[in-house]
């Protein structure tokens, strides 16, 4: 059982930070929801409040450790410039996509939103991060103020969302290969 | 005026809400500009040229960087301004909302490549 280091990095980006960050805004929209719906008690713990802050932060650097690990050590493997005359284009994942009109589209749609609608991702959560930490128990003061948190928080969501399915199905369609080879687990024959 | 006051008597506490805001319209226009620069940067080759300050990753590098940068600054000056007042937040809401959803939909190439 193998795999390759740029495989790791696409599974540390996706699977790891990138999959943990949508489950974790999926968990954050629920409990704001349920902590600042008209029906919820009228007081919480100091300890809640504290907690909903650090959790958004966790969110925050999740939420910035994939677009720095997706910008700057994945996309320059995916983008790489095929040398000329190069017939198999399995290293080469945007022109591979590009080689095909079945599958150009998920470079030309799919990898042209996904770069760029990830990236306002940690910019909206850092924004709900700092509002937490903040306003704290004094958010329920400001109903305002919860309002966008809960808008920026499910707006990451979405965000998130969509750069999550496009950098799946870019995965299947021309994954990211390459580098050098790690050996999980040694086989043996059946 | 009215909607000032009844914001103001909404938000009414301890901290006044200035710092909150200044996050909520910084981050919209954050987002906004990373749409805008992505637009710029696939219709012009000149800005595409300047955005690259990362070779390897293009001018996604720039084009994000000086978004971000852009970010941060209107964010510490809005704080600056605001940090001890209390602001109408509805409207500031509305536009910063208005700007992250405008940014998810310039990001999406057919509607981005109108421009």
């Amino acid at each position: 059982m193998e795999i390759t280091t740029r495989s790791l990095w696409t599974l540390i980006h996706g699977m790891g930070f990138g999959a943990l960050y949508l489950l974790a805004s999926s968990g954050a929209i629920v409990a704001l929801y349920r902590r600042y719906s008209f029906n919820a008690p009228s007081q919480s713990e100091p300890s809640s409040d504290r907690f909903l802050g650090i959790y958004l932060s966790i969110m925050a650097a999740l939420a910035w450790l994939t677009v720095l690990t997706g910008t700057y050590i994945i996309y320059p493997w995916y983008r790489a410039t095929p040398p000329k005359g190069t017939v198999n284009l399995g290293a080469f994942p945007h022109s591979l996509l590009l080689s095909h009109p079945a599958t150009s589209q998920w470079h030309l749609i799919g990898m042209e939103w996904k770069e760029h609608v990830a990236w306002l991702v940690p910019i909206a959560i850092t924004a709900a991060a700092f509002i937490a930490i903040k306003y704290a128990r004094d958010l329920r003061n400001h109903p305002q103020l919860r309002s966008a948190l809960l808008g920026f928080t499910a707006i990451s969501l979405f965000a998130a969302g969509i750069a999550g399915f496009f950098g799946a199905m870019l995965d299947k369609n021309a994954p990211v290969e390459g580098g050098q080879t790690i050996q999980l687990v040694k086989g043996e024959l059946p | 005026m009215s909607e000032q006051i009844n914001t103001i008597s909404e938000d009414s506490s301890g901290l006044p809400n200035g710092s909150g805001a200044a996050a909520i319209l910084s981050a919209g226009i954050g987002s906004f500009a990373v749409a805008i620069f992505a637009i710029a940067a696939d219709k012009y080759a000149l800005v595409k040229n300047l955005f690259v300050f990362y070779k390897p990753t293009g001018a996604l590098s720039g084009e994000t960087t000086v978004a971000i940068l852009l970010w941060l600054a209107a964010w510490a000056i809005l704080d600056w301004r605001w940090r001890k007042r209390t602001v109408s937040l509805r409207r500031i809401n509305a536009v910063a909302l208005g700007l992250l959803g405008l940014s998810l939909l310039l990001t999406f190439p057919p509607i981005g490549d109108l421009f």
